[in-house]
């Protein structure tokens, strides 16, 4: 921490929404191309405003769907601009093609994914199903807690994907409703502060569309002859480094906003009650909030219960949720989102992932609730808690558990 | 104008598991690998200058009294004989 004593900081009461549009503008972003859909429009007025106001000087760049807006910020981006955007259910769908482009192209763009359950059935309600259908595109995604978070996670969000050793771009995710709608006591950070952790920006020292340094961008590359397959092995390979040297760089980062802002959020996992816990509950987004009342009531009543909230999930942190589970004998999973291949929730699924490394069978129960906006309450979680406790008296593993089934 | 052509980027100064970049021109040209080729007729030819404004590769080139093909960068698509007006342009298959 810093010796110096800082002034007190500007506080606001706002959204999710808006507070993502602060960490834009804190940011300096150079470049904001974005198309409205629900739960994530608000946030496309707050930062037209913001510009309009003249409170962020970025070009705001009118296009007609979310395929153009990726487009636009990548070309934005080889002309060595800061971009942003956000956009959820079916506008992330509709952007896919660029979205598929962009991990491998190595552009550090940062995007807010508003989440949204994705159609069918019709919803305009949060769930993390669009965020968690593009979890294997080579996106960095990271799932927020708090709208401070929302904020701060947007700002962090560049230093990560701008890392040398990342070139990657990021996802931040805020829960749809509960967090784009919800406002809460935000903390501003100082910009001469924000200009100090974020540095000058680097978004195009290896590939641009810059007259005084012509290359092809993107050519094919691949095929059955030639370099063909070895090139495109070392592309790819390249990209799954990015990938694992971004674990570290989260964990840096989050160290060095820290020492800046001195606001501090868990930048991988975050272990909650776990000093002597039997067993786990597992969380990810907003919903942990009411994850740790839960906890904490049951540690009241002598529950061994502790948890463990997972804010990176790609990169996924196996050694870090390995690490966090090596004692626990039974973990329960909330996913707010269905992984239909496997009949249970995403997150749960890597979680077992995980828990092999530990080279032990630990039971574990897959819990999915509010989906398309429902509520996940701290009853809810007494029973996640209930039930994942009946696994260390040999209730059967491998159950899946739908939270609002009877709500 | 005359066009000054820029030295390529020098590829070696970036890692080479990053974006896919090409720092050397290829030696092909469209006309490399065309199968049909457009053949003007000057008779019909009245320089309407259709052709000039739909040619995708832009190879169409200005004679005194007619239009004609450079089939270097001709790709052989056949737009040009599908629009012109006076049907002046046919398409006929390059020997192999």
């Amino acid at each position: 921490m810093s010796a110096v004593l800082k002034a007190k900081p500007k506080v606001i009461v706002c959204d999710g929404n808006e507070a993502a549009a602060w960490g834009v503008s804190l940011a300096r972003v150079d470049m904001v191309a974005v198309y409205p859909i629900t739960p994530q429009s608000s946030l496309v007025e707050y930062l037209a405003k913001f510009i309009a106001d003249g409170r962020l000087d970025a070009q705001l760049v009118d296009v007609e769907g979310e395929h153009s807006v990726l487009s636009v910020l990548q070309g934005g981006v080889l002309a060595g601009a800061r971009t942003y955007t956000a956009t959820c259910g079916p506008g992330l769908a509709f952007m896919f093609e660029p979205y598929l482009r962009t991990p491998g192209m190595r552009l550090p763009i940062v995007m807010s994914i508003v989440t949204r359950d994705t159609l069918t059935p019709q919803s305009v309600w949060g769930g993390h199903q669009d965020a968690m259908s593009v979890r294997e595109v080579g996106w960095i995604q990271m799932y927020c807690e708090t709208v401070q978070e929302v904020l701060d996670t947007v700002v962090m969000a560049y230093r990560i994907a701008e890392h040398r050793d990342v070139m990657l771009p990021v996802n931040v995710c805020h829960d749809g409703n509960y967090l784009s709608y919800g406002a809460a006591r935000v903390e501003l950070p100082d910009q001469a502060d924000v200009d100090a952790f974020l540095g000058d920006k680097d978004v195009n020292w290896h590939v641009a569309l810059d007259p005084d340094r012509p290359m092809g961008v993107d050519p094919l590359t691949g095929g059955s002859g030639g370099p063909g397959p070895r090139m495109f092995v070392r592309y790819r390979k390249g990209q799954c480094s990015g990938m694992q040297h971004a674990l570290r760089v989260i964990d840096e980062v989050h160290r060095d906003w820290r020492r800046h802002v001195g606001r501090w959020h868990a930048p991988v996992i975050e272990q909650y009650g776990m000093d002597g816990a039997a067993f786990a509950v597992m969380t990810i987004g907003s919903m942990t909030g009411a994850a740790k009342d839960a906890v904490d009531e049951a540690r009241e009543a002598g529950v061994p219960v502790g948890l463990v909230k997972v804010k990176t999930f790609r990169p996924f942190p196996v050694q870090a949720v390995a690490a966090a589970l090596a004692n626990v004998n039974a973990v329960g999973v909330v996913d707010r989102s269905v992984d239909f291949g496997w009949n249970c929730g995403p997150l749960y699924h890597d979680v077992l992932g995980a828990l092999y490394q530990l080279g032990r069978g630990v039971p574990s129960t897959s819990f999915i609730g509010g989906l398309a906006g429902a509520d996940i309450t701290v009853e809810h979680f007494h029973r996640v808690i209930d039930e994942t406790r009946s696994l260390l008296d040999g209730a059967p593993s491998g159950r899946t558990v739908w939270l609002n089934e009877a709500d | 104008m005359k066009q000054q052509a820029k030295p390529f980027f020098d590829a070696a100064t970036v890692p080479d598991d990053l974006c896919p970049i090409a720092t050397k021109a290829s030696p092909m040209l469209p006309g490399d690998w065309r199968s049909m080729r457009p053949v003007v007729d000057r008779d019909k030819c009245v320089k309407c200058a259709v052709c000039w404004l739909y040619c995708p590769v832009q190879c169409i080139v200005e004679k005194p009294a007619w239009f004609d093909i450079s089939l270097t960068t001709c790709k052989g698509c056949g737009i040009c004989a599908e629009e012109c007006p006076h049907r002046a342009i046919t398409m006929i298959a390059e020997s192999a």
